[in-house]
């Protein structure tokens, strides 16, 4: 038979956003992949230019709806790392038990995501309601399920108080059964057994070569965590260990995550039975002088990366992103050659992709992808106004 | 008296236990269906008239022929895939021993008349013109044998033990001896493995895989056609866990000689109601339980266990037989 051209995406029910992977097919095998992006870019970054840094930390915290917490944790690194500011040490912790508690909610997510995405609906349902516990206790700390509006620049905005810490722990025997139990279904259950194991395999040189990060690199047995390469927040008093798998394959990347909601769980504990007392906030000046920083943090899909470029005023003067996602694109596509058409969404699904986060602009000419060019900001303000005019939506 | 034939005939035809039964059976068992799951994954499902509110939405709705389908066929698919079952169902007994027409054979030609949905869907999806559907139709018709066989084989067994194709004696000898059940078990497992993947569902509903290719050989369809082809899949589902009743848990029967007869047939129509409610909520447990399994697995599942266990029932079967019986 022919080689046949399937477009996975933009509009597909596999995919939550929209991007686009071409797949080549003989018959049932992937012969070959291409993965366009640049379908949902939003200009977060331009846009911070224009903002000040209390309105960027709310904005910073909408680029993401899972891992919001990573972004403004970085955000805030890099304007206190720039105003050389040490935030109290109670502060620390509750910035800990909420990145915690997003990877507990994201992997949960994720795990649902993926029994939909091989017709285990039923999985999808039950880890869904469970997510509703982490979420129950982000919304009584914070105020709200997805963007926590937690953090300010100098500490945190509330406190955690007795009650609070009681829920929470409560909160966490029970998810840690729950975890037991998707363990156990994720290494019994035959038809996941079937769809996960040896699937979409990434060997760890082509891993480390491809710059694959969070648990799609440990599931392929390397040991890359921020958390424990380059400690920030709390992470240094905390006790955990970095969970990895040696089998490259799918099943791997579900094992990790299951076992990290029972390491996460471990780190809320330890954090609210040790959280030190004091202040929760320093203040801040409004601006922030000239300088550069970096920031990493594990996210739970991976290392979230901001730099941050400052130039004395109210507003950055650029602020860049990368989040995992993109990082792992390249992994993505190598897993996918030689595999089934069946098994591409969950390929896909698997490196837990968020495309809204990751993207990118990409210019096309005839519909081909153009070679690098750099433009200048003032040259891309002109060809902005220009497109718009074309086509008569400028006032 | 020919009169009264002519008009019961008609009533059994139209009426009761013929097309109208099926159609609000149908729909009940899609209510079951979507309820059961919603309840097993803690979901709140469904209210009792959604599948016949969500047929008539449906048929009110734009009718899109899509300029690449072929009209005629496209159009005839869900056509043809209702009328075979629909003509299927009258032969299953249910109000008594035998249904519309009993004849030696009946047995065959209701699995026959089952295979023609599968049919309709390859076709429907193959000229559709949409590379989703006709993907989805070759995956219909690749995996037309992986359980076609074991559910053949499998619905053999009970006919071998009797040594007769009528289904009317079958269930005639069942009911006189319940031990033939324990020795054509196997076989009603796997006809009703072999039934869930004849229906496509979980974990077999790979030509319609959601998040592979998107609806498969219903792609394109839209407003009555989709309509009609839902409600085949429905009648499908009803008609082929009650076909599983008759042949292996003897049907309507034991048929109670009440007076007057219609309450007899009430009687027996309830029976044979109980019977394959209990088919589908079996199938509906296995389909909350798994996660969907590719082509290739399912093709040497079915090589490498379902049709080898066949064999072995079958076996079983002519054992028994040639020992004297039950």
């Amino acid at each position: 038979m022919a080689h046949v051209k399937l477009p996975i995406g933009p509009q597909h029910p596999a995919l939550k956003e929209p991007e686009n992977f071409t797949i080549t097919l003989d018959g049932e095998r992937v012969v070959d992949v291409d993965i366009r992006i640049g379908y949902t870019h939003r200009g977060i970054e331009k846009l911070m230019e224009t903002r000040t840094y209390t309105q960027n930390l709310y904005l910073v915290e909408r680029i993401c709806g899972i891992c919001s917490y990573a972004h403004v944790e970085n955000f805030t690194q890099n304007v206190e790392e720039i105003l050389g500011l040490q935030i109290p040490k109670r502060a620390e912790y509750i910035r800990t038990l909420f990145l915690e508690l997003e990877r507990l909610h994201s992997h949960f997510l994720w795990l649902g995501v993926a029994g939909h995405e091989i017709g285990f609906d039923t999985l999808f349902m039950y880890t869904w309601q469970d997510r509703e516990v982490v979420q129950d206790l982000l919304e009584m700390i914070s105020g709200n399920r997805v963007n926590y509006a937690m953090n300010a620049i100098g500490g945190v905005r509330r406190d955690v108080s007795q009650e609070h810490r009681k829920k929470v722990l409560e909160g966490m025997d029970y998810l840690e059964k729950r975890a037991e139990f998707y363990k156990n279904i994720a290494l019994n259950e035959k038809t996941i057994l079937a769809r996960a194991q040896n699937v979409g395999i990434l060997k760890p040189q082509v891993a480390l070569r491809l710059a694959a990060v969070g648990p799609t690199a440990r599931a392929s047995g390397i040991s890359v965590d921020i958390r424990k390469d380059d400690p920030y927040a709390s992470y240094l008093d905390t006790p955990f260990e970095v969970i990895t798998t040696d089998t490259n394959d799918v099943l791997g990347r579900v094992v990790v995550r299951v076992l990290e909601i029972v390491e996460s769980i471990k780190i809320i504990r330890y954090l609210m039975e040790h959280l030190p007392e004091g202040d929760i906030l320093k203040k801040a000046p409004r601006k922030v002088p000239e300088g550069e920083s970096i920031s990493h943090t594990e996210a739970p899909r991976g290392e979230d990366f901001h730099y941050l470029h400052s130039n004395g005023t109210e507003k950055p003067e650029r602020y860049k992103v990368r989040t995992p996602t993109l990082a792992n694109l390249p992994a993505t596509a190598e897993m996918l050659k030689g595999t089934y058409l069946a098994d591409v969404p969950i390929i896909v699904a698997a490196i837990d992709p968020c495309m809204g986060c990751m993207d990118r602009v990409l210019i096309l000419k005839n519909g081909q992808e153009k070679p690098g060019e750099l433009i200048s900001g003032e040259k891309l303000r002109r060809y902005g106004i220009k497109w718009y005019a074309e086509r008569g939506w400028d006032a | 008296m020919g009169r009264i034939d002519f008009l019961l005939s008609i009533v059994y035809l139209l009426l009761f236990p013929g097309f109208l039964f099926l159609f609000a059976f149908s729909l009940f068992a899609e209510y079951l269906d979507r309820k059961i799951y919603a309840r097993i994954q803690r979901r709140v499902g469904p209210p009792f008239l959604q599948p016949f509110a969500d047929l008539v939405k449906l048929s009110a709705k734009e009718d899109i022929v899509p300029e690449k389908a072929e009209h005629f066929m496209f159009t005839a698919a869900p056509i043809i895939g209702l009328a075979a079952i629909f003509a299927a169902f009258l032969y299953l007994p249910i109000v008594s021993t035998t249904g519309l027409h009993s004849f030696n054979g009946d047995l065959v030609v209701v699995l026959y008349l089952l295979t023609i949905p599968t049919l309709a869907m390859f076709l429907g999806g193959w000229y559709s013109g949409n590379v989703f559907g006709q993907k989805g139709g070759m995956r219909v018709a690749s995996l037309l044998f992986s359980y076609e066989i074991p559910f053949f084989l499998a619905l053999l067994t009970p006919a071998l033990l009797q040594g007769s194709w009528k289904m009317a004696d079958i269930t005639r000898f069942e009911a006189a001896h319940p031990l033939e059940f324990i020795v054509s078990l196997l076989g009603f497992f796997i006809g009703l493995i072999a039934l869930q993947g004849k229906l496509e569902r979980l974990p077999f509903d790979i030509p319609e895989a959601e998040t592979e290719i998107v609806a498969g050989p219903l792609v394109e369809y839209s407003g009555r056609r989709l309509a009609l082809f839902r409600l085949a899949r429905d009648a499908e589902m009803v008609v082929g866990a009650g076909l599983i009743a008759v042949v292996f848990l003897a049907g309507p029967e034991p048929i109670l000689p009440l007076e007057p007869v219609y309450l007899s047939w009430l009687v027996a129509a309830l029976v044979f109601l109980l019977k394959t409610l209990f088919v589908i909520f079996l199938l509906i447990l296995l389909k909350s339980a798994v996660a969907r399994i590719r082509t290739d697995q399912m093709i040497s599942f079915a090589y490498q266990w379902l049709i080898p266990l066949t064999l072995v029932q079958i076996f079983i079967a002519i054992i028994v037989r040639f020992f004297g019986g039950i």
